[in-house]
């Protein structure tokens, strides 16, 4: 088996959270009805023109920012000519000749600790088609709702040597987007789609094997689990002395292998020329600078400041960082008064498992960094016990003000002495048998006595301050 | 039938103002000739009868606005310029049902200045042709002669405008489809520089060259025209972000002093001599108005026609793409039919010889392993072509030469050789390349037809190119002759 060595190249597509298109005001939104965003632009009317849009060719530079690249100072759009029924216009814009990045990189963490550098070749900004639908009643369905989205499509260099690294790869390369804020970067909802290249060749081959291309994968389990199978059939293939197909495969997740889509005999020709309705884009210093000055800080950037500033561990400032949307809501808690340990713990602890039960992104719950950082202030002024936080957590989860909650459940924590003091020696009085025992010598009747206050305050006292409470008591009889 | 539109447009808003015409008699009129001529000249594709009476209803309601020249005017819009509810076909079968749902930026314009559209006038498919004889819905005449080619593109507008009906129109001209359908029929015709007209709504042919102009009877008329056209539309981002002149304030100046280059190319071998004599006598007549007139060079503007073709095409087969069957127009749809199967049917049936030649050789110029060779290359002779003339307008503010190699052929004549054809438009498609703006008046005549006087100007100075203009047609007084047949 070691005698194979195996290369990768990654072509992942991003869709771009713009307001409007790429090269129309049409909106962008996912899940809308069909055709509802569009206009003549999108269907292609003759006589229409597009505009560039000024945020989709800025989030191509955010990207390439994000990945070391470089960015391309003198930008025009081309044409990328195909028929197909989603595709009105027959062509789609794209940056064929000037991708507004190149020669980028990504680090990875190895699971033996070294860290890895993946080039990036290019990334180039370019809009989406369509979506077909087939009725299998001998039509299809077009919705043009997609056409027209801005993408970045980012090209690695055949840098990655096994399934184990793409993967790590695509992690990466989702959380370095994530943290630029261009783009949701979800899988299932077509926001990142992967293109797989993989060849495999006898170690020490001058030249790479043949590329076996695998299309849309989307999911990054999915991704390794084709380039897992695809590299054992192409060694096996090899072994077997037989010659790899340049073809287009597909994953198929039933059999967990990959099925031949076609086999190609040429390349496609897309007949690429410069876009004649756009003009020429000068990217100015200027321009780079104010667009970098807007990028939010990146998630390597957060795990030093929440080390250094907060005091947190490594591992707990990495799942912090999983997703822009954790981080973001761990700043404006913290910001909002909460202490930083406790507001990571709340989010690694009792927000991932409410996450986890209930398959709910964040920004989907009814959780609020203001309401996470009012609970926390209720549990470190001594308000509320740890143990009402739990029914106050599971509040604010429904929506609910913490101090109001607290207020109208009468959760509030019993620490008054005046109020304590009185409770303690009537039930002093009624348990004479644990004052006997503890001033004979029996430090666990303390315990019981608590027990009693808590029991007779439904467990709103404050248990440090009875347990002081209960030894002056003591001590006066 | 009275014979409103041999007068300009001064003329026929002071009558308006006046109330001795109304703006349904002049829509009235120009509906009435032109389908009057209709057998003759064939100028129109499309007559909104129906909608132009009723537009010019309720502009004199309305009442005449004293202060806007166009207010209640009739015109005549090239068949590619798209109208909102008015068929739009570009002389093609595939869009011979095509209604358009909204309107070019132009028709924009011209809609809230109170023109009224009387139809759609005829052309070459899709532009694609310098004879108008490639249209679908057959070959418009000369208005001079009904045997000869009104030129083409923009055949149709320069007929009506020349044959008196009516008082302007639009063309579009992307190699020459303006100006030299302008020169067959002695009119004004202007297309101004790339990017001062926005070409939102005009069916694309060539896009990089593609331009929207007037033809008038006069050029003052072309100069008032081109003033409501003009300007910046951020949906056409290569239009360009200047303001628009005011283009008849200096008309008047004259040419005394203007610096006049003469290139010797445009009187080499191939030009007619008829067109060589009347074009040199035009130029003396510069020099007599005082200009200062010297032979130039554009060394590279015979590979202009070669680059021409191949990089129209090359875009014209882009843009063409989208005629598939689906989505508007004509549809070859069947029972049981795959994909393909429709869209070549479409397109075969759909597309004229015309069309389908310049699809299939801007397919083979973009294809892999051909584009360097042929797209690049024709890429690369543009940018010399605009370093000629960078260089002569760094002295001279004009050039000055023929419009068309020849007089307006015979209609049928060059049908079997595309090639020479093509040949036709090799003084005016360096313009094109160039981006520059470019006119052609009435400079005489040879055998009783017109021969263009071609002024090319520097980039956005359609201010000089009008000066000059206006002081060679008021020394002429070319314009006060009409075709002898009138409608």
């Amino acid at each position: 088996m070691s005698s194979f060595e195996t290369t990768i190249g990654l072509e992942v597509h991003i869709e771009l959270k713009t307001k409007s298109k790429a090269f129309s005001p049409s909106p962008v939104n996912f899940g809308d009805p069909a055709n509802e965003n569009t206009n003549v632009i999108d269907w292609g009317y003759p006589g229409v023109l597009p505009s560039a849009n000024k945020a989709a060719l800025e989030g191509g530079m955010m990207a390439a920012l994000a990945l070391n690249a470089q960015i391309s100072r003198d930008v025009h759009w081309d044409r990328k000519n195909y028929v197909y029924p989603d595709n009105p216009k027959s062509y789609q814009v794209t940056q064929q000749q000037t991708p507004i990045g190149h020669d980028g990189y990504v680090e990875i963490q190895m699971p033996d600790g070294q860290t890895k550098r993946i080039g990036i070749k290019e990334l180039h900004v370019e809009e989406d088609a369509g979506k077909n639908s087939h009725s299998g009643k001998g039509y299809s369905l077009v919705d043009l709702n997609r056409q027209g989205t801005p993408l970045v499509e980012i090209v690695s260099q055949p840098d990655i040597t096994s399934p184990e690294e793409a993967y790590l790869y695509l992690e990466k390369l989702r959380q370095l987007i994530q943290f630029t804020g261009i783009s949701d970067v979800k899988m299932q909802e077509g926001s990142m789609r992967v293109d797989i290249n993989i060849s495999v060749r006898p170690i020490g081959a001058a030249k790479f094997g043949t590329k076996v291309e695998i299309k849309n994968v989307n999911s990054f389990q999915y991704a390794r689990n084709t380039l897992i199978y695809e590299e054992e059939r192409q060694r096996e293939e090899l072994m077997a002395g037989h010659t790899i197909g340049q073809e287009t495969r597909r994953f198929d997740e039933p059999t967990k292998s990959t099925i031949l889509m076609r086999v190609k005999e040429g390349a496609d020709d897309y007949r690429y020329f410069p876009e004649p309705d756009l003009p020429p884009i000068h990217v100015s210093d200027a321009w780079i600078d104010e667009v970098r000055s807007r990028l939010p800080e990146a998630a390597a950037t957060r795990v030093h400041r929440y080390m250094t500033e907060f005091g947190l561990s490594d591992k707990d400032a990495a799942v912090l960082t999983q997703t822009l949307e954790m981080a973001n809501f761990f700043d404006q808690t913290v910001a909002n008064g909460a202490d930083p340990k406790r507001a990571a713990n709340y989010l690694i602890g009792d927000v991932n498992a409410y996450l986890n039960e209930t398959q709910l992104d964040l920004q989907n719950t009814k959780l609020t960094a203001v309401n996470l950082a009012e609970l926390i202030k209720l549990i470190d002024d001594g308000t509320i016990s740890t143990k009402q936080a739990k029914k106050v957590f599971t509040a604010i989860t429904e929506g609910k003000d913490p101090k109001a909650y607290v207020t109208e459940n009468g959760l509030v924590q019993l620490s008054d002495p005046s109020k304590l003091t009185p409770m303690i020696s009537q039930i002093l009085d009624n348990n004479q048998q644990s004052v006997d025992d503890f001033k004979g010598g029996k430090d666990r009747a303390i315990g019981y006595l608590t027990g009693q206050v808590m029991k007779s305050t439904h467990g709103n006292a404050n248990p440090k301050v009875v347990h002081e409470l209960l030894l002056a008591e003591l001590s006066k009889r | 039938m009275t014979d409103f539109f041999q007068e300009d447009l001064v003329s026929l808003h002071k009558k308006l103002v006046n109330k001795e015409i109304t703006a349904v008699d002049l829509a009235k009129a120009a509906l009435d000739k032109a389908e009057h001529a209709q057998k003759d000249v064939n100028a129109y594709i499309t007559l909104d009868r129906q909608g132009a009476l009723k537009r010019a209803a309720e502009i004199d309601a309305a009442g005449i606005d004293a202060d806007n020249i166009f207010s209640g005017i009739p015109l005549a819009v090239k068949d590619n310029i798209v109208t909102k509810g008015l068929r739009t076909t570009a002389a093609s079968h595939i869009l011979d049902n095509f209604v358009p749902i909204y309107d070019a930026a132009v028709m924009e314009k011209l809609n809230k200045l109170g023109l009224v559209v009387i139809g759609k006038t005829n052309m070459d498919e899709f532009a694609m042709g310098g004879s108008t004889e490639t249209s679908f819905f057959g070959k418009t005449a000369n208005a001079w002669d009904h045997t000869k080619v009104p030129g083409g593109s923009s055949g149709g507008s320069a007929a009506a405008v020349a044959s008196g009906l009516i008082p302007f129109a639009l063309g579009s001209d992307t190699g020459g489809s303006i100006r030299q359908p302008a020169a067959f029929n002695g009119i004004v015709g202007l297309k101004p520089t790339y990017g001062r007209v926005s070409r939102w709504g005009l069916i694309a042919f060539g896009s990089s060259l593609d331009q929207i102009g007037p033809l008038t009877r006069t050029v003052k008329d072309n100069a008032r025209v081109l003033s409501v056209i003009a300007g910046k539309d951020p949906r056409d981002t290569t239009s360009e972000d200047s303001p628009v002149p005011d283009f008849l304030a200096n008309i008047e100046g004259g040419v005394k002093g203007l610096r006049v280059g003469v290139p010797k190319e445009y009187f080499a071998k191939g030009i007619d001599d008829d067109v060589k004599a009347t074009i040199k006598k035009a130029i003396a007549k510069f020099e007599e108005l005082g200009a200062v007139v010297d032979e130039v060079s554009l060394p590279h503007s015979r590979y202009g026609i070669a680059a021409y073709y191949i990089l129209a095409s090359s875009e014209a087969s882009s843009n063409l793409q989208r005629f598939d069957g689906i989505r508007y127009g004509y549809s070859a749809r069947q029972e049981g039919q795959t994909l393909e199967d429709l869209y070549v049917k479409t397109r075969s049936e759909g597309f004229g010889p015309e069309v389908k030649r310049r699809i299939m050789l801007g397919t083979f110029a973009l294809s892999a392993g051909f584009y360097d060779a042929y797209f690049k290359k024709a890429a690369q002779v543009r940018t010399l072509i605009v370093s000629d003339f960078t260089k002569v307008f760094q002295d001279h503010d004009l050039i000055l030469g023929p419009t068309t190699t020849s007089t307006a052929f015979d209609l049928g004549s060059e049908d079997d050789d595309p090639v020479k054809m093509y040949m036709n438009d090799l003084l005016t498609i360096p313009v094109n390349l160039a981006g520059l703006p470019g006119m052609s008046i009435n400079a005489g005549f040879a055998n009783h037809l017109p021969v263009g006087l071609q002024i090319i100007g520097r980039p956005f100075d359609e201010s000089t190119i009008y000066r000059a203009a206006y002081a060679f047609e008021q020394a002429t007084k070319l314009y006060e002759q009409h075709p002898e047949v009138s409608f």
